[in-house]
C-alpha cells in the first residue's frame, strides 16, 4: 500500500509552508528518521523526516514550491514490491500515517459549515478604508504584521540609543514568533537580550532600566506569561509615576501575543485586553493591520508611559498595506473607522476585527451597512469616536474574543449608556468569546470564540430585522 | 532624651575593620542620630495620628544604611523596600520632605500621593520605596542593567530583608545578574524578624550571603550594627562590581528594636532580647562611645544632639503645617 508523505504544520496556526528541498530523491530507499525535505514557514524552517520504511516513489510537490497547505501529499513512499505506476493519481485521502505532524492542526477537523466563513483561517478580503493619517498619494506596500512589527522595532532603535529589546528568545533564536528576526544581527547582544525563562524577574529588571531612563522592550513570548511578571506591570510600572508624584516616569513596552492561538488549550488562550484597560497609568494597544501595527509601535517605544502592546498570533502572518514614510508614527488613543455604514456600528480591535469586517461584509449583501470602528487602543479608549457613529446608526454591537464579564466590551456599553442613551434606537449588543476556559477540542474551541455568525446575529436583533 | 547606659564595647576594630578617623566617626554618629531621632518623631507622630496607614520604623538598623552610603561614590543608586526612611535620610534627601510624605502634604517627596512606602529622588538616585516584598529587587537589578548598558562606572545598591529573601524573583534576578555580570550590591538586611516570622521558621537557609552561592556570586556576613564593619564590606562589594566582576551580597546582621509596623506589638519575641540588642550592639551607642574616648566631650555630641533634634522638630513642624495637596492633584501624574 502507497503511503502519502503530508505537508506538515509546524506550529499551531500555521496553514501553509515552502517546500524549499528535498534530500531524498525519487527511487531512494528510505528508513524511518531519515530526513526527506525541508520546509519552511516565515516562522521557522524545519526537516520533514520519514516515519514509514521504503522506496521514495514519487514526489508530487517539487522543490522550491510555495505555499503548499497543510496535509497536502507530498510524496509517496513505495512498500516491498510495489513500484511507482501503482501511483497514477496522488490520493487526497488522509495517510493513516502521515509525515511528522509534530502537531495537528484545525485542519483536521471537520470542514467548517460552509455557511459561517471562518475569519480566522483566511484574512478578510473586505478593503480597508485609508487611514485619514496617511497623506494621499503615499505610495504604499504590501507586508505582514510581522515584519511590520519588527521594522518599528528596528527603526526606532536606529533613531534612540536607549531603546533595546529584551525577551525569551528575542536574540539568537530570531524571536519565538520571529517579530524580533534580525535585530541581532543589526544591533547587537547589548540591545537585543536573550533572557533566560524568568519573567517575573526580567519584568521587573525592565521596569528598573525604565526607571534609569533606559526604553526598553520586552517581549514576552505570550501574554500568557506575562502573569507571573504581572505585579510589575502593575505595582511598579503603572503606578510609580503617581506615587513619585511625577519624579520618575517608566516609558516602557511590554508586547508579545495575546488571546487564543489555536488549539493551544486553556492555559495558553487567553485575552487580557481587558485586564490591562482596567489600570490607571497604563496604555493598551492592540492593533489589527499592519500600518497600525506598525504606526502604533513606533509610538508606543516613544511614549513616555507604560504601554502594554497586544499583538496577536494569527494576525502575525496577515499582510496589509503599509504607508511607505519614512517616519509612520500614529497617535495612541485614537479609533479609526475601517468601514462607514449608516444602519448599526461594529466597535472591535485586533483579530476580532476579522469577524467584524466579514460580517459587515455579508450584511452588506442583505442590505444592512454597518460601520466598523477599529479601535486599535483600548485605554485611553477612543469613546468620542463610537458616539459620534453611534449618533448616526442609533445601533452598537461590540466584538471581542475576549471573555463577556467586566470585558472591554461592557466598558464601551457602560460608556454608551451614560453618555449617548438617547442615541440609541436598541440595546448595544456584545459578541464575545464564551465564558469558559478554551478547550483543546477543535469543535469547542471554534464555539468557544466568537463567530460571523454570531456578529451576524446580533446585528439582526439590533436592527429588528 | 539622655545617653542611654551602655556597655558597648570600645575595643579596637575587630580584625580587617578598619578603625575610622575622628572626622569619619563624627559623621556616622551624625548620621545615624537623625535616622534615630527622626523615627523617633515620626512614631509620636503617628501616634498623634498626623501620619496614616502603614509606618515602618528603622530603628536599630541605622548602621547599615549610613555604613554603605560612606563607601559609596556619587551616582550610585537606592532601592529598597518599605522600612525605607533611613535610606532616604541616608541619601542626603531632606528631612523636611520625607516628613511631609509622611503626613502626606504637598511639600512631600511625592506631593503627598505616594506615602511612607513611596518616595523617590532622581537628584539623589534614590528609587523608592517598594511596597511589594521583593519587587525592589528585581527593579535594582534593573538600574544594574542601566549602568552596565551605558557603562557609567555606577552601582546599584538594592537592600531587602530576610523576608523579601524567600521571594522567587530574587533568584531570578541574581540568575541574571550574574549571567550579565551587572553591577549590583545586594544587600539583606537581616533584622531577624519578617513581620513576625523568625527567620529559623521561614528559612531553610539562614545564612543568607550564601544565598547567591548556586549563582557563584560572593556573599559575606556583616556585623551589621559596627558602621565600620558595614563602610569596610560596603567598599569590597562596590569595588568588585564596580570592576565588572558581577552582584556581591552583603548580609548585613542586625536588628530592629520596634515592631514591624506601629501597628505591630511585637509579641513574637522576648522584651529582653530587643534590651539586650540595645545595651549591648546599638549602632549609635558604638561610635558615641568610641568617641567620647578618643577625646569628643560630652559637650561636643550634645551639641549635635541639640542639631539633629532641631533639623528633626523643624521638619515635623513642617510636616505639620504644609498644606495636604490640592483636590486637583488626584488627576495628575497618572500618564505623561
Amino acid at each position: 500500500m502507497p503511503i502519502d508523505i503530508l505537508m506538515p504544520a509546524l506550529s499551531p496556526t500555521m496553514e501553509k509552508g515552502n517546500l524549499t528541498k528535498w534530500v531524498k530523491k525519487e527511487g531512494d530507499t528510505v528508513k524511518s528518521g531519515d530526513i526527506l525535505a525541508e520546509i519552511e514557514t516565515d516562522k521557522a524552517t524545519m526537516e520533514v523526516e520519514a516515519v514509514d520504511e521504503g522506496v521514495l516513489g514519487k514526489i508530487l510537490v517539487a522543490e522550491g514550491t510555495q505555499d503548499v497547505a497543510v496535509n497536502t501529499p507530498i510524496a509517496v513512499i513505495l512498500g516491498e514490491g510495489e513500484d511507482a505506476s501503482a501511483v497514477s493519481a496522488p490520493a487526497a485521502k488522509p495517510a493513516e500515517s502521515a509525515a511528522p505532524a509534530p502537531s495537528p492542526t484545525a485542519d483536521a477537523a471537520p470542514a467548517p459549515q460552509a455557511a459561517v466563513p471562518s475569519a480566522v483561517a483566511n484574512p478578510p478580503t473586505v478593503s480597508i478604508q485609508p487611514d485619514p493619517e496617511v497623506p494621499a498619494g503615499t505610495e504604499m506596500v504590501t507586508m505582514t504584521v510581522r515584519e511590520a512589527l519588527r521594522d518599528a522595532m528596528a527603526e526606532e532603535m536606529r533613531r534612540d540609543g536607549d531603546v533595546f529589546v529584551m525577551g525569551e528568545e528575542v536574540a539568537e533564536y530570531q524571536g519565538a514568533y520571529k517579530i524580533t528576526q534580525g535585530l541581532l544581527q543589526e544591533f547587537g547582544a547589548k540591545r537585543v537580550v536573550d533572557t533566560p525563562i524568568t519573567e517575573h524577574g526580567f519584568a521587573g529588571m525592565g521596569v528598573g532600566a525604565a526607571m534609569a531612563g533606559l526604553k526598553p522592550i520586552v517581549e514576552f513570548m505570550t501574554f500568557n506569561f506575562a502573569m507571573q511578571a504581572i505585579d510589575h506591570l502593575i505595582n511598579s510600572a503603572a503606578k510609580t509615576l503617581y506615587m513619585s508624584g511625577g519624579q520618575i516616569q517608566c516609558s516602557i513596552v511590554f508586547r508579545g501575543p495575546n488571546g487564543a492561538a489555536a488549539r493551544v488549550g486553556a492555559q495558553h488562550s487567553q485575552d487580557y485586553a481587558a485586564w490591562y484597560s482596567h489600570i490607571p497609568g497604563l496604555k493598551v494597544v492592540a492593533p489589527y493591520t499592519a500600518a497600525d501595527a506598525k504606526g502604533l509601535l513606533k509610538a508606543a517605544i516613544r511614549d513616555p508611559n507604560p504601554v502594554i502592546f497586544l499583538e496577536n498570533e494569527i494576525l502575525y502572518g496577515h499582510t496589509f498595506e503599509v504607508p511607505k514614510l519614512d517616519d509612520y508614527v500614529l497617535p495612541i488613543g485614537k479609533a479609526r473607522i475601517a468601514r462607514s455604514g449608516k444602519d448599526v456600528t461594529l466597535v472591535s480591535w485586533s483579530i476580532g476585527m476579522t469577524y467584524a469586517l466579514k460580517a459587515a461584509e455579508e450584511l452588506a449583501k442583505q442590505g444592512i451597512e454597518a460601520e466598523v470602528i477599529d479601535l486599535r487602543t483600548i485605554r485611553p479608549m477612543d469613546v468620542p469616536t463610537i458616539i459620534e457613529s453611534v449618533k448616526k446608526t442609533g445601533r452598537c454591537v461590540t466584538v471581542e474574543e475576549g471573555w463577556p464579564q467586566s470585558g472591554v466590551g461592557s466598558e464601551i456599553v457602560a460608556q454608551l449608556m451614560e453618555k449617548a442613551f438617547d442615541y440609541l434606537d436598541a440595546p448595544v449588543l456584545r459578541v464575545t468569546g464564551k465564558d469558559v476556559p478554551m478547550p483543546y477540542a477543535a469543535n469547542l474551541e471554534k464555539l468557544a470564540l466568537p463567530s460571523v455568525a454570531e456578529v451576524i446575529e446580533a446585528v439582526r436583533a439590533v436592527t429588528y430585522r | 532624651m539622655a545617653a542611654r547606659k551602655s556597655t558597648a564595647r570600645t575595643e579596637a576594630a575587630p580584625a580587617g575593620v578598619p578603625t575610622f578617623t575622628k572626622e569619619q566617626e563624627l559623621l556616622a554618629y551624625r548620621e545615624m542620630l537623625l535616622i534615630r531621632r527622626f523615627e523617633e518623631k515620626a512614631g509620636q507622630m503617628y501616634g498623634m495620628g498626623l501620619i496614616g496607614g502603614f509606618c515602618h520604623l528603622y530603628i536599630g538598623q541605622e548602621a547599615v544604611v549610613i555604613g554603605m552610603q560612606m563607601a559609596m561614590k556619587q551616582g550610585d543608586q537606592v532601592i529598597t523596600g518599605y522600612r525605607d526612611h533611613g535610606h532616604m535620610l541616608a541619601t542626603g534627601m531632606e528631612s523636611r520632605g520625607v516628613m511631609a510624605e509622611l503626613t502626606g502634604r504637598r511639600g512631600g517627596y511625592s506631593k503627598g500621593k505616594g506615602g511612607s512606602m513611596h518616595m523617590f529622588s532622581i537628584e539623589k538616585q534614590f528609587f523608592g520605596g517598594h511596597g511589594i516584598v521583593g519587587g525592589q529587587v528585581s527593579l535594582g537589578t534593573g538600574l544594574g542593567f542601566a549602568n552596565h548598558y551605558r557603562d557609567n562606572g555606577a552601582v546599584s545598591v538594592t537592600y531587602f530583608g530576610d523576608g523579601a529573601a524567600n521571594q522567587g524573583q530574587v533568584y531570578e534576578s541574581f540568575n541574571m545578574a550574574e549571567l550579565w555580570k551587572l553591577p549590583v550590591v545586594y544587600v539583606i538586611e537581616n533584622n531577624k524578624y519578617a513581620m513576625g516570622t523568625s527567620v529559623n521558621r521561614a528559612s531553610a537557609q539562614t545564612d543568607f550571603s550564601k544565598r547567591g552561592s548556586s549563582f557563584n556570586i560572593p556573599g559575606e556576613q556583616v556585623d551589621g550594627m559596627d558602621v565600620r564593619a558595614v563602610k569596610a564590606a560596603g567598599e569590597r562589594a562596590l569595588a568588585f562590581a564596580r570592576e565588572g566582576k558581577g552582584p556581591y551580597i552583603l548580609e548585613m546582621l542586625t536588628y530592629r528594636y520596634r515592631g514591624h509596623s506601629m501597628s505591630d506589638p511585637a509579641k513574637y519575641r522576648s522584651k529582653e532580647e530587643v534590651q539586650k540588642m540595645r545595651t549591648e550592639h546599638d549602632p549609635i551607642e558604638q561610635v558615641r562611645a568610641r568617641l567620647l574616648e578618643g577625646g569628643v566631650t560630652e559637650d561636643d555630641l550634645k551639641k549635635i544632639d541639640a542639631e539633629i533634634r532641631e533639623i528633626v522638630n523643624d521638619a515635623a513642624d513642617f510636616a505639620t503645617h504644609d498644606p495636604e495637596p490640592d483636590p486637583s492633584e488626584l488627576y495628575t501624574d497618572i500618564v505623561r
